[in-house]
């Protein structure tokens, strides 16, 4: 099966819709940012307190706020988790700008003690399964174990506990509704299912993990990730400018540099949180995106060794041909693997395969429709007279490309043996 | 060529076997296998549940604790040469960063006695730099160097002490590091993997735990209701070298219990030597110390003066348990009347660790349980075989037999990454099983990239050989170039990355690295095989 053979597409006489296209874009992610009063910043970088809870059935947000509002002084913020994988899961926050890190310590407390409250059952003295840790449920069970006629070592209770634990948490999510679906669990009797339901109870919730950034290290880490995005695109306009002409490595970083304020505006525009895994994400697809530009790019090189006569557009579009048919197919590849992590990856990488799936949709059609013609545009501009390529001539060849071409003619008397 | 050819492939089946080997050893069994499996490769904090913390030392805290211990040295010294002044006082520190600003300030000292009162604090105190501010009133404040030295050391006995804590909970490869951010130096960065009670991590590092056993007051020992019932009773007057201290709230307790116990403690932490948490006759929960030599003295002469009157345990400002001496004890104690296993275990290991130098609050944290982390271990897999599965059955489609060739490029590419995640014993992270999954988008494309240049190459004409070398050649300095600039994206994101971030950063880069030798070594050979076999190189199947 062959798609694209011999294609023969002006993508260069065409780039002015997507030009218009890119600068739309960019200017409603700008729009969107600027009336949203910013970024929206996930759990790495909002400075606030946050817990991930799991409940037994849909979670009642709004008896969560109500409760949560008489006892906790900042404002708590309670919002549905989505994507695979997060049935009933609700964040419940509170988000403190310029708060002392004290204050965001005791609101984690009075979340977590309004929770229990509200759907537990403190007042009974038993304990609560689904929140319990090894260690008490271990110092729960000894003493009842030893009365109901069950005595078992100390390391044989450290080892019930965990596996009761293990039980719960690996096959039910750290949620267990029932006691009968601790029937599995090795080593238990009914002398100890009977002793469980005594002195244990099970809330309809659970903490699946709290999260605290304080003003410091919020800041802290917001700098470090702006840093991060421009070391990045500075060390490859460095290695590029060093493989290619100065202008080429310009152009492909000023692509990158598109792609990436078009991604964060898209963000902003579906209301995603931008975390630290998603700044994972956008260098990884500045990366790719500049995969796919110096692939276009090595073409004109190669294609201008051949053709000095031929005016650079005409150049540049044979190549964008000759490497579609890789172009659709890497993007499209890597497309599905992004889509698989979309849809089945879960919360917790959601806003990472968004940024993906974005990010390789405008990746793609900005080594074309970008990268290029600003090299286009240079070299039209500072070369007005003459009409033919000036890339190759003089002092301006592109760097590093001799050496390719000569290897080629050694290695084919390797292959022949 | 087939000398070459065999050389090549006992290379690459060499590297296969180690590869094997480091993911999943020798396993003589299922349930090995999966042992080995999870020994082999080691999970980060969001897949395994864990806690990662970073608090900061309040070391304004110590230089204010400094100052003070300094100020009763010289008034004592100054007692001792009848020198006298009006009033002394610490300042507040209101924050970390006004560490460099606590000052001692004296005031009044007469002008007559101004160089015997320099004498004595060169003498007294020689770490303090003295100013005056006029005739009568001194300032002090800790030399620069003295004062570096104290910020340091109090850092450093902040993370020793909650290091030993910490290991004491038992949580394998936790770790207590200096975390040295722009600006502070005052920082720990605490890590416990697996550890399931994070509330109760959080209670035992930020506990500073100062001790001191107290006497309490001989006519007035039992309980108070509240400070102003202590005041009503006492005539509105506390006596001089007391204070009145509150109980810790015990299950059942009816209200407040609040005692009038003495200023200066008989016993402090540091004379304990060891301590260890037991159950008395009746089954309730108490524990147990040793003190030192001096502290032992100093207790016996003091509970032999004291039969009959009680002490007060006092952690942190709380009292943790009244009791009556019974008689003269020299060297242990018990500390009883503790409300259960935890409270007693805990107060063991305050008493061993010792108590904090400084307080530390937390500035982050980041705790997730083990259920989140198995969840997302699932997530990660079945996306993980599901975009494989995708991205298999359209190389197969595509480029037809070749395709397999790609296939199994890509198999490999994947067991050398998880071998090396292996072998350098790095953490797997949800964003390095997302990781993982984009190697394998991205090592497909360097397959392609070949495959797509040998059918251009075939389409010119050129014979199956000649298009083959010249396709791998020609898409060599691509894939360099096209690797190297993701690669020195992850250099980047691993500098300012935390935890699973760097997770990230260090599968991708593996990724890339194993899949250069994968797509153009190992491809390469498998492209030779197939055309060493063949009789008549006129056909491939691309």
């Amino acid at each position: 099966m062959e798609l694209f053979k011999n294609t023969n597409y002006d993508f260069l006489g065409k780039k002015w819709p997507f030009i218009i296209a890119s600068l739309v874009l960019t200017v409603a992610g700008f729009t969107s940012i600027a009336l949203k009063g910013g970024l929206k910043y996930g759990i790495d970088f909002k400075e606030g307190t946050l817990m991930q809870v799991k409940f037994a059935y849909p979670p009642p947000d709004d008896k969560i706020r109500a409760a949560m509002l008489n006892a906790v002084k900042s404002e708590v913020s309670v919002q549905d988790l989505h994507g695979s994988g997060a049935e009933n899961m609700v964040e419940i926050g509170t988000e403190a700008k310029g708060a002392a890190e004290s204050q965001l310590d005791t609101n984690r407390r009075e979340m977590e003690g309004v929770l229990a409250a509200t759907f537990g059952q403190p007042g009974s003295g038993k304990l609560d399964l689904n929140g319990a840790s090894r260690d008490t449920l271990q110092q729960r069970l000894r003493d009842p174990l030893a009365r109901a006629g069950v005595p078992m070592s100390d390391q044989q209770l450290k080892d019930l506990a965990g596996n009761i634990l293990d039980v719960r948490d690996k096959q039910h999510s750290g949620l267990i509704t029932d006691f009968n679906q601790l029937s599995s669990v090795s080593g238990i009797n009914a002398g100890i299912m009977n002793t469980l339901r005594q002195e244990c109870y099970l809330a309809p919730y659970h903490v699946q993990g709290t999260h605290m950034v304080g003003p410091k290290v919020g800041a802290e880490l917001r700098v470090k990730a702006v840093k991060a995005t421009l070391y990045a695109l500075a060390g490859m306009l460095a290695y590029i400018a060093f493989r290619f002409e100065w202008i080429y490595g310009l152009g492909a970083v000023i692509a990158c540099f598109h792609d990436t304020l078009i991604t964060i505006g898209l963000f902003s525009l579906f209301n995603k949180e931008i975390s630290m895994t998603v700044i994972a994400a956008l260098l990884t697809l500045v990366g790719y995106s500049m995969n796919d530009t110096i692939v276009i790019f090595d073409r004109i090189r190669e294609n201008l060794k051949f053709s000095r006569r031929e005016p650079l557009e005409v150049v540049m579009n044979r190549a964008v041909n000759q490497t579609l048919s890789r172009t659709i197919m890497t993007s499209g590849l890597t497309f599905l693997t992004v889509i698989a992590l979309f849809i089945w990856g879960g919360p917790v990488l959601h806003g990472f395969s968004f940024a993906l799936v974005c990010g390789i949709i405008v990746g793609t059609y900005s080594s074309v429709f970008v990268a290029s013609p600003i090299v286009l545009f240079w070299h039209n501009y500072t070369d007005k007279p003459r009409k033919s390529s000036p890339a190759v001539t003089g002092g301006s060849a592109p760097r590093g490309s001799m050496p390719p071409a000569e290897s080629v003619r050694k290695s084919p008397t390797r292959a022949a043996k | 060529m087939s000398k070459n050819l065999t050389t090549r492939t006992v290379v690459i089946v060499v590297v296969i076997l180690i590869c094997i080997f480091g993911v999943i050893g020798f396993p003589k069994s299922k349930a090995d296998l999966i042992d080995n499996l999870r020994s082999n490769i080691r999970l980060g904090l969001d897949l395994k549940g864990g806690s990662h913390m970073v608090m900061e030392v309040q070391v304004e805290d110590a230089a204010k604790g400094d100052a003070q211990q300094t100020l009763e040295q010289l008034q004592r010294e100054a007692t001792k040469q009848n020198l006298a002044w009006a009033s002394a006082d610490v300042n507040e520190p209101q924050s970390v960063n006004d560490v460099d600003k606590v000052t001692l300030t004296i005031r009044g000292v007469p002008a007559d006695k101004s160089s015997a009162f320099r004498d004595l604090v060169t003498a007294t105190c020689p770490t303090y730099a003295l100013t005056a501010l006029n005739t009568t009133d001194y300032s002090l404040k800790l030399k620069p160097s003295d004062l570096e030295d104290l910020k340091r050391e109090t850092v450093q006995r902040a993370i020793d002490t909650i290091s030993n804590r910490i290991n004491d909970l038992g949580v394998a490869e936790s770790s207590v590091q200096q975390y040295g951010q722009s600006g502070s130096v005052y920082q720990i960065l605490i890590q416990l993997p697996g550890v399931d009670d994070t509330a109760h991590a959080r209670q035992i590092i930020g506990t500073t735990a100062v001790l001191s056993i107290v006497g309490v007051d001989k006519t007035h020992d039992t309980f108070f209701t509240s400070r102003e019932d202590a005041l009503a009773k006492l005539g509105g007057i506390i006596p001089l070298g007391e204070t009145l201290a509150k109980m810790k709230p015990r299950p059942g307790q009816q209200g407040d219990e609040w005692y009038l116990v003495g200023k200066t403690p008989v016993i402090t932490g540091k004379d304990i030597r060891s301590a260890r948490p037991g159950q008395d006759d009746v089954r309730k929960w108490q524990t147990s110390f040793t003190l030192s030599q001096d502290g032992g003295k100093r207790f016996g002469r003091y509970t032999g003066d004291h039969v009959n009157d009680k002490l007060a345990v006092i952690l942190d400002n709380s009292i943790v348990s009244v009791a009556t001496i019974n008689e003269r004890i020299e060297d242990s104690g018990r500390i009883m009347g503790l409300s259960s296993e935890e409270e007693a275990v805990d107060l063991g290991r305050y008493l061993r660790s010792g108590s904090l130098p400084a307080r530390v609050t937390p500035l982050f944290e980041n705790s997730v349980g083990p259920s989140l982390g198995a969840d997302s271990i699932h997530q990660g897999i079945l996306s993980g075989v599901a975009g494989l599965l995708a991205v298999v059955t359209v190389m197969l489609l595509y480029y037809k037999r070749s395709g397999v060739n790609a296939v199994l490029a890509l198999a490999l590419n994947t067991v050398i990454l998880l071998a090396a995640i292996s072998y350098f014993h790095a953490a797997l992270t949800l964003p390095g099983i997302a990781g993982v999954i984009l190697t394998i988008g991205m090592a497909v494309d360097s397959n392609v990239l070949i495959f797509e240049r040998i059918r251009e190459e075939l389409r010119t004409g050129k014979g199956v050989l000649a298009a083959v070398d010249t396709g791998f050649n020609k898409a060599w300095w691509t894939i360099v170039d096209t690797h190297v600039t993701t690669v020195v994206s992850c250099a980047f994101l691993f500098l300012f990355g935390e935890g699973p971030v760097r997770g990230f950063a260090v599968t991708l880069t593996i990724g890339l690295i194993a899949n250069v030798f994968t797509a153009v070594f190992v491809s390469r050979v498998i492209f030779d095989y197939e055309l060493s076999r063949q009789r008549r190189l006129e056909t491939l199947s691309i």
